[in-house]
């Protein structure tokens, strides 16, 4: 009995102590990234200059983030949604207006990117970081440069293709491939892209679906070829040598990924404080180095020199960018697209 | 008695956090985005793809139930057949694996299974012996979706059944042997049919969760073998259509209530729990 | 029978080999010196040191203790009472306040934590260790009714109320006559809904947001791919969770005794 009572007691104790030491932070900021999307370090630097704690947590999709701002329940100061996100969350109202007078970094921004057409004249979102999507592939399989998005449907590369989880990339690229509109309304177009897609699974080329786990894939030589972004391929190409990038001749999609302030926001001093200091030159450049996305920060740029700005990976000559186009919202089609995507994931 | 105030907040609680979120559900799943009732959500849900992949997730729920079964009982019975001086220690042993984190035992395949992993490699060597050239992949396939469910609920098959059968009276077994009936027949006709509450309970205890899981899928499967479940996450954190994934979650509370509804009218109801 | 006591024997140790092989592996490679499972570069703790140097690890674990613990806590005495309560009562209504434990044990996980999702967004709570915590009570209730229900059907139902008509205040009857002989009860019950809410991942991934418990860090770091340090903490836990079961099995054997 007394035995029983103890132990009672103790986990109360153990439970109230973890309680009282739980961290309370007055003046404190929660930012809603991508997975694996910042230099810690950056977190460290702000947090010690400001004093303010930052609360770090992570989404995998776009959609996913959306979700949770729009259905609230969690209060987010700072997001990093992409551009056709941030047109969609603009006309929903879900978004604060940026107060251009708290970020004084802001003009070290490439000009086309100082005025997007998701976000004219940048009202609600500042760029982070932008890149292309196209094929990251193992040169000892291939034997050879890629050129084509074929390479992800022939069937010498079987169980070595790896796709995006993601709706919008996945079927994206395929209706490049198939020499349609990526942003494409059309029912017909879909269709083929969808049949063209579980052709890809059935034929056994696939090896599957993931998203941030296809460039450890890569690097680790457990596929051949893989759907990522830009920026992942450069990580992987310096852990793995045998590894290229390349956005196909059929076009592609570009990107931007903003950040932004959303309505429910709690500390929105804080957070254009710390979308501030993101555009920093030197912060910028350490981002952009860490996770190998390319910055819109021009000052930034400078510091990281021409071992960056000459790489066509990391800075796409202007004939690759000419090729791809942004996305778009699509919004009345986007029951369809969800339902191509549990069509194929599912069968 | 005085006592029954006692129960007044457990009463609330359970009104508060149990009934009134699944009215909620039900509410939804009834409901279009603009609140008027409609059935529009349970029609969308006939449709060839959500269908199959229904039929599909209970096809596989089964067939890990079954396999789950076959290697369970057999582990079970010479458990609870006091062979073993150590039981109390290995019984333990079917338990820890149990209480570890449910997401660490399905990452821990994902070790194995990868090309180069320890399984990977063995089973590679073995069709490499047998003539075979191209290398086989296991990770991302259907077979590793299965091995990843039958590993995290083998235990929850295997308590239940050893509770049962170490608690049967050895006295019968001794009885039908005695009474002339060999080792076949002792076990089809008496110990089996003793042993069926605790199957039962363990079929549901492995049928359910199996049936409703989205994480081994997902982590094992590659996201290319989707399941009821990951369709209800997608509906509820992806798509953003609450009131579709409402009516899909009462499909498949529905299917859960009426398939216990089912095991209890075969089975005991004072089956062997696990704890 | 020797041989059918080696094939028996060998059996069960396949399927206790087949349960363990994993759990193995990951503690193995948890020493590796090299980030890939493919070589083995030596032995090295780096991994470990990682893990404690890992700030959003440490902060998973805390707040994956403090909910299993306060959860545990909570639920052991909403469900024990309620146990006592339901016991007091006629057939009628405890059957149906019986029905919604029941019913709360039959829906499956994902399904409870989208209803409390649901509930939570509804009343305006926003979504974090609060609302986590209040899911992780409500799963746990129903486990703690069931496991002293059964002990209050073995003790004398006289009990409680002879201690009344001799003067003891209701609180003295609870604390000196009841909860001394359901205590096994309430002791299992509370274990049990300690690890129910430690094993977690279903129903707390629906009802957080920002807060994060070791569950659903590890789903997010596995997303990114094998990671040693994922393998350095499930070592531990592994070697917590034996510590702890060997710990209670032994304290009940000498009770038994």
């Amino acid at each position: 009995m007394r035995k029983y009572l103890s132990l009672l007691l103790a986990l109360c104790l153990c439970a109230l102590s973890l309680f009282g030491c739980a961290p309370a932070s007055e003046n404190s900021i929660t930012v809603y990234n991508w997975e694996d999307y910042i230099n810690p370090e950056v977190i460290d630097l702000f947090e010690e200059e400001t004093g303010i704690q930052v609360n770090y947590v992570r989404f995998t999709t776009n959609e996913e983030m959306y979700i949770k701002l729009e259905k609230g329940g969690a209060s987010y100061d700072v997001a990093f949604p992409s551009d056709y996100m941030i047109e969609r969350m603009i006309q929903n109202d879900m978004l604060l207006p940026l107060d251009h007078e708290k970020l004084p970094n802001f003009t070290n921004n490439a000009q086309w990117l100082q005025d997007p057409d998701y976000d004219p004249d940048s009202l609600y979102s500042v760029p982070y970081m932008w890149g292309t999507v196209g094929i990251l592939y193992n040169t000892t399989v291939t034997g050879g440069e890629i050129d084509s998005w074929g390479a992800m449907w022939d069937e010498k590369y079987k169980k070595n293709v790896l796709m995006m989880d993601s709706v919008r990339d996945s079927l994206g690229v395929t209706l490049c491939y198939l020499g349609y509109d990526l942003n494409t309304r059309d029912e017909a177009q879909l269709e083929e892209a969808k049949q063209k897609l579980i052709e890809q699974k059935e034929s056994g080329v696939l090896l599957a679906y993931g998203v941030d786990e296809i460039k450890d894939k890569l690097v680790g030589g457990e596929a051949a070829l893989g759907l990522v972004w830009s920026g992942d391929a450069l990580t992987s190409m310096a852990l793995n040598e045998d590894l290229a990038y390349c956005v196909p001749k059929e076009g592609s999609n570009v990107w931007v990924d903003g950040m932004v302030i959303p309505a429910t926001a709690k500390n929105v001093e804080g957070a254009h404080l710390f979308i501030d200091f993101m555009m920093r030159p030197e912060i910028a450049a350490m981002n952009s180095e860490y996770i190998g996305y390319s910055t819109p920060n021009e000052a930034a740029l400078e510091i990281l020199g021409p071992e960056y700005t000459e790489d066509p990976t990391f800075n796409p000559p202007q004939d690759v960018l000419d090729r791809c186009t942004f996305f778009h919202d699509v919004s009345d089609a986007a029951k369809m697209y969800n339902d191509i995507w549990i069509e194929i994931t599912a069968n | 008695m005085k006592t029954k105030g006692f129960a007044a907040p457990y009463v609330v609680w359970m009104l508060l956090f149990t009934i009134a979120p699944i009215l909620l559900v039900l509410c939804y799943a009834f409901t279009d985005s603009s609140g008027q009732f409609t059935l529009q959500n349970f029609q969308s849900f006939l449709d060839p793809i959500y269908i199959g992949v229904l039929f599909r997730s209970i096809g596989m729920a089964l067939l890990c139930t079954l396999i789950c079964l076959l290697v369970g009982y057999p582990a079970a019975y010479f458990l609870a057949n006091r062979s073993f001086d150590k039981k109390g220690v290995l019984i333990l042993l079917f338990i820890i694996p149990m209480w570890m984190n449910f997401l660490l035992r399905t990452y821990a395949w994902l070790t194995l299974l990868e090309s180069g992993g320890l399984i990977a490699t063995l089973v590679n060597w073995v069709l490499r012996l047998f003539g075979a050239k191209e290398e086989v992949r296991l990770l991302y396939s259907y077979q590793a979706v299965l091995m990843g469910m039958v590993y995290n609920y083998l235990p929850f098959m295997v308590l239940p059944l050893y509770t049962v059968l170490s608690k049967m009276d050895a006295r019968i077994v001794e009885a039908a042997e005695d009474l002339g009936a060999n080792r076949l027949q002792v076990f089809l006709r008496v110990t089996l049919p003793l042993s069926l509450p605790g199957v039962f309970s363990g079929v549901t205890m492995v049928f359910m969760p199996a049936v409703t899981t989205f994480v081994i899928s997902r982590l094992l499967g590659g996201a290319q073998f989707k399941l009821f479940g990951d369709l209800i996450e997608q509906q509820f954190l992806f798509t953003g259509d609450w009131n579709f994934g409402s009516a899909m979650s009462l499909v498949m509370m529905a299917l859960l209530l009426i398939s216990m509804g089912l095991m209890n009218r075969f089975g005991d109801k004072e089956g062997g729990g696990v704890f | 029978m020797k041989a059918s006591r080696f094939f028996k024997g060998l059996y069960v140790s396949l399927v206790l080999l087949f349960l363990y092989l994993p759990i193995l592996t990951l503690i193995v490679y948890s020493f590796n010196a090299s980030k890939s499972r493919a070589k083995w570069d030596g032995f090295t703790f780096d991994w470990y040191l990682a893990l404690f140097q890992n700030e959003e690890i440490l902060k998973a674990l805390y707040v994956t203790l403090a909910v299993a613990a306060l959860a545990a806590l909570i639920a052991t005495v909403i469900g024990t009472l309620g146990a006592i309560g339901l016991f007091a009562m006629r057939r009628g209504p405890r059957t149906l306040f019986l029905s919604m434990a029941n019913l709360s044990m039959l829906t499956p996980d994902i399904v409870i934590g989208v209803s409390l999702m649901i509930l939570f967004l509804f009343a305006k709570l926003p979504l974090g260790f609060w609302t986590m915590l209040l899911a992780h009570v409500s799963f746990n209730v129903p486990y703690v009714l069931f496991s002293v229900l059964p002990k209050l059907k073995q003790m004398n139902a006289h009990a409680y109320e002879a201690a009344l008509d001799l003067g003891a205040t209701p609180w003295q009857a609870l604390v000196k006559i009841l909860l001394p002989e359901i205590l096994p009860g309430v002791v299992s019950g509370l274990i049990l809904s300690f690890t129910l809410s430690l094993d977690d991942f279903v129903i707390s991934f629906f009802t957080t947001s920002e807060v994060q418990n070791l569950s659903i860090l590890i789903y997010s770091m596995a997303r990114l791919g094998i990671n040693p340090t994922i393998n350095a903490l499930s070592t531990l836990l592994f070697v917590a969770v034996m510590a702890l079961l060997l710990l209670v099995n032994r304290r009940s054997s000498i009770l038994e005794r």
